[in-house]
């Protein structure tokens, strides 16, 4: 009773603070990344909007968006998964030992996001079955995850044969069309069908009751336990495709790379109006925070800021975005 | 009466209190004196909790005063509460479950020397709390989780005592007790009473209040409702005090004719219950808080598990009763196979149960059943802000549009959403617990309204309400359950308020 008097009160009191509150929760990370492309662009002058820069930015995010993706629905749900950096390597391990072997590139491919979509299921099965918590899972997953990259490949950077796999990343030459590397428009895609899931599938509406308030989707019927092992199966998936991104950069595999890329990912759907305390977040958003990262970091170097100056904007900027979080949160 | 003789311990006087509109205090009075057991009766949400409330500092009253052994006494927060002597034992114990006995007996008055706790000093306070409660046996190394309720609730009243209270305030202080313990548990109460500690004792039981008090305080809708020395009174008479006025015509009745059998409970737990719901006829169960009714209806619905007997859905038009479906038996039904049986549930707790605050009023409403509004797996939005429009209006709940918020509406607004969703779903039997609490008149009307036209129209209600008014008015046949029992459904033709209060309350088996 007292708490439905407190939300009565609360309208009563701060309409114009709601207002405020659901503004910044719409629109609130475009008017960041606006203000951030606004104070790099001041800075650095005009080249820095100019189409071959712009690209280089979106090279450099295509690992973390995509990881984003797959943490966005996680964070949706209310969970949360630390182990997407682990899978990226294990990713490119796989994907080199495939090619190493002889597979086709398109087999490899496969093959890694099976493997990622593996170690996301598990992580599914433990939280729901052993009913512990998701940041204690995939902490232990993180570990296991990166130990079995390792194991793998022998502790040792794998090279592997040059296939189209390398030239995902890669600025079309010859002028046929394609101006963009596929990677890119890989990641564009990937990005409307996940939002698409998010908004206007049964799933997503499942993933969203679920993160606002377990207890009544499991009251309103919501299959709970697959619903789970489903978001994090596909988030493993999201982040092996990753992992194929970062295999086509490094064009080895490697099962030291990525290591704390989830905490950019992390970042990523929280600067883009995600909440950790789920129910909350979105595609676009989740994009733009990863913009605003990628502007920050190059931004910086091509001022020829230092490395800690970028990091100390980075993480001013998380504890800001997270703040803000909580103050629409009350 | 007592006053006469000596000074009160601690007196209220003519205390109000009001939540936005509803005023839940209205001119209170209460007095106690040192070395009495003064029982505090009255239904649920008759004022207790708000005035004990404000006795321990947790709400300051709108108006009137406190005195306590003849100093003003207004404790701005329970704390202050304490320090001045005033300790309550409410229902959930608050004690630090990983700390040990003694720690919790000297939680934030412990014992320091230079800023170095003394663990010595520490066990000896606790080693005579103990003691003067009669209770060596309780080792103050012990951690309290390990303890038994009734040896946590001891730990508590030692808390209490070891910083000097004057004034013991116990809430429903054996609804987690075993008989032993609520005998041991009278037994210390006496030993308090002895000491000059003023005791409120706050029941529903009228056999335990005819146990333990000297005097009686009846509240009622927020007001004093009489009172009167226990050993003089009879119980019936209590509950006389207690229910008070009639009911009033809220509760409309249209054409209802029984039906095919929709439910059966055969020897389903909690505790061997038997019932049968029928298609067109709105079933009660009364008891007092605490007496498993709420567990009951999770269990038929899949929320917590049935550990024996069964619990059978009728199909909607298929095999004759009885025949449990053999899904049904293979394994437990979950809430997922209740609501693809045609049965739906309204939880009692509003906010964190029954609706998801941070969704919309289209999203709650529609979540059970999205199938309707797209191909194959999409949800096509504007499908489901039609049909969610379209119960807005049917039942006048006050939104800006369909998507809204929940956590923005009021509470009869909300309650609107979370029974809208049963309406979406066209549930053919609905569970409603506490359908009509905390929510204002014109949407209680409106929920008995729809109702009654729903059983009308050969639906099934199975409610749950601590409401007696309410259950007599609504119901065609109503059980009783008391301390996790189930009695049989009667006609309501055949209970009264005083006769389901007795029946809840046990009275009937201690006079």
């Amino acid at each position: 009773m007292d708490r439905a008097l407190a939300v009565d009160g609360s309208v009563g009191r701060a309409r114009r603070v709601v207002a405020a509150r659901r503004f910044l929760d719409e629109r609130g990370v475009l008017v960041g990344l606006a203000l951030v492309a606004a104070v790099f662009g001041a800075l650095i002058g005009p080249q820095f909007f100019a189409a071959a820069n712009l690209e280089l930015m979106a090279r450099q995010t295509v690992i973390v968006c995509v990881a984003a993706l797959g943490m966005t629905m996680v964070i949706v749900s209310g969970g949360i998964d630390l182990s997407v950096g682990s899978i990226v390597a294990l990713s490119t391990v796989v994907t080199a030992l495939l090619l190493r072997n002889g597979d086709g590139a398109g087999v490899a491919a496969l093959g890694a996001v099976a493997a990622g979509a593996l170690c996301g299921a598990l992580n599914g099965v433990l939280i729901t079955k052993l009913r512990v918590v998701p940041f204690i899972v995939t902490l232990g997953t993180m570990l296991l995850v990166r130990g079995a990259a390792k194991g793998l490949s022998d502790e040792r950077r794998l090279e592997a044969p040059i296939t189209w796999l390398n030239d995902l990343l890669r600025t079309a030459q010859t002028g046929r069309g394609v101006l963009v590397p596929s990677g890119i428009w890989i990641t564009l895609a990937l990005a409307v069908a996940v939002a698409f899931t998010l908004q206007y599938t049964r799933f997503g509406r499942h993933l969203f009751a679920i993160g606002s308030s377990e207890r009544t989707a499991r009251l309103c019927g919501v299959r709970i336990t697959r619903t789970k092992i489903a978001v994090y199966t596909l988030a493993g998936a999201l982040a092996a495709l990753a992992g194929i991104m970062a295999f086509s950069k490094l064009s080895v595999g490697d099962p030291t790379v990525a290591n704390g890329l989830e905490l950019d990912v992390i970042a990523a759907v929280i600067i883009g109006g995600g909440s950790l305390l789920g129910g909350r977040g979105s595609v676009v958003g989740t994009i733009a925070g990863a913009a605003i990262m990628a502007i920050i970091q190059i931004g910086c170097s091509q001022q020829g800021l230092p490395n800690w100056v970028q990091q100390i904007v980075t993480g001013a900027i998380i504890v800001f975005a997270v703040a803000l979080d909580r103050w629409r949160q009350r | 009466m007592a006053e006469e003789v000596n000074a009160p311990r601690f007196e209220m006087l003519g205390v109000r209190k009001a939540f936005g509109a509803t005023v839940a205090l209205e001119a209170v009075d209460l007095a106690v004196c040192g070395g009495e057991v003064c029982a505090l009766v009255g239904q649920n949400g008759a004022g207790k909790s708000t005035l004990m409330a404000i006795l321990a500092g947790a709400l300051a009253p709108d108006a009137g005063g406190m005195r306590l052994d003849g100093a003003p006494y207004a404790p701005r927060d329970p704390l202050e509460a304490r320090r001045a002597g005033v300790a309550m034992i409410y229902q959930e114990l608050s004690l630090a479950p990983h700390l040990s006995v003694m720690e919790n007996i000297v939680l934030g008055v412990e014992p320091v020397r230079r800023g170095i706790v003394q663990r010595d000093r520490m066990r000896a306070v606790a080693r005579d709390a103990l003691r003067e409660l009669g209770h060596v046996d309780i080792s103050p190394d012990a951690a309290v989780a390990e303890l038994q309720p009734a040896a946590q609730q001891l730990v508590e009243i030692a808390r209490a005592l070891a910083v000097g209270c004057r004034v013991l305030v116990l809430d429903e202080p054996t609804s987690s007790l075993g008989q032993a313990d609520v005998r041991a548990l009278f037994a210390l109460i006496a030993r308090l009473k002895a000491r000059g500690i003023a005791v409120v004792y706050i029941s529903h039981f009228i056999e335990e209040v005819k146990a333990v008090s000297d005097r009686f305080v009846v509240v009622r809708d927020g007001r004093n409702a009489g009172g009167g020395v226990t050993a003089e009174t009879p119980a019936g008479e209590i509950v006389g005090l207690m229910i008070g006025r009639r009911l009033d015509d809220l509760y409309p009745r249209g054409a209802r004719a029984r039906g095919d059998a929709i439910l059966r409970l055969d020897d389903a737990t909690p505790e061997s219950a038997a019932l049968t719901v029928h298609r067109g006829e709105i079933v009660g169960i009364a008891g007092l808080l605490g007496a498993g009714r709420t567990r009951l209806l999770r269990s038929i619905f899949g929320l917590e598990s049935v550990r024996s007997g069964a619990v059978v859905v009728g199909a909607s038009s298929g095999p004759s009763p009885g025949t449990p479906s053999s899904s049904l038996t293979a394994r437990a039904a979950t809430p997922h196979d209740r609501w693809r049986e045609g049965v739906g549930m309204l939880s009692e707790e509003r906010a964190g149960e029954g609706l998801a605050l941070g969704l919309s009023v289209a999203d709650n409403m529609t979540l059970t059943r999205l199938e309707p509004f797209g191909p194959a797996w999409i949800v096509v939005p504007s499908r489901q802000r039609a049909a969610a429009t379209r119960w807005v209006d049917r039942l006048g709940i006050v939104c800006r549009d369909a998507g809204q918020r929940v956590a923005e509406l009021s509470g009869g607004n909300q309650q609107k959403v979370a029974v809208a969703r049963l309406l979406h779903h066209d549930v053919d039997l609905l569970v409603l617990d506490e359908p009509t609490r905390g929510i204002d008149v014109a949407s209680k009307a409106q929920i008995y309204r729809l109702m009654d036209e729903l059983v009308s129209g050969q639906k099934a209600v199975l409610l749950v309400s601590s409401y007696l008014p309410e259950l007599l008015g609504m119901c065609d046949r109503i059980a009783v359950m008391s301390r996790g029992r189930l009695g049989p459904a009667r006609p309501v033709e055949e209970w009264t308020e005083h006769s389901l209060l007795m029946e809840a309350s046990g009275a009937r088996a201690a006079s």
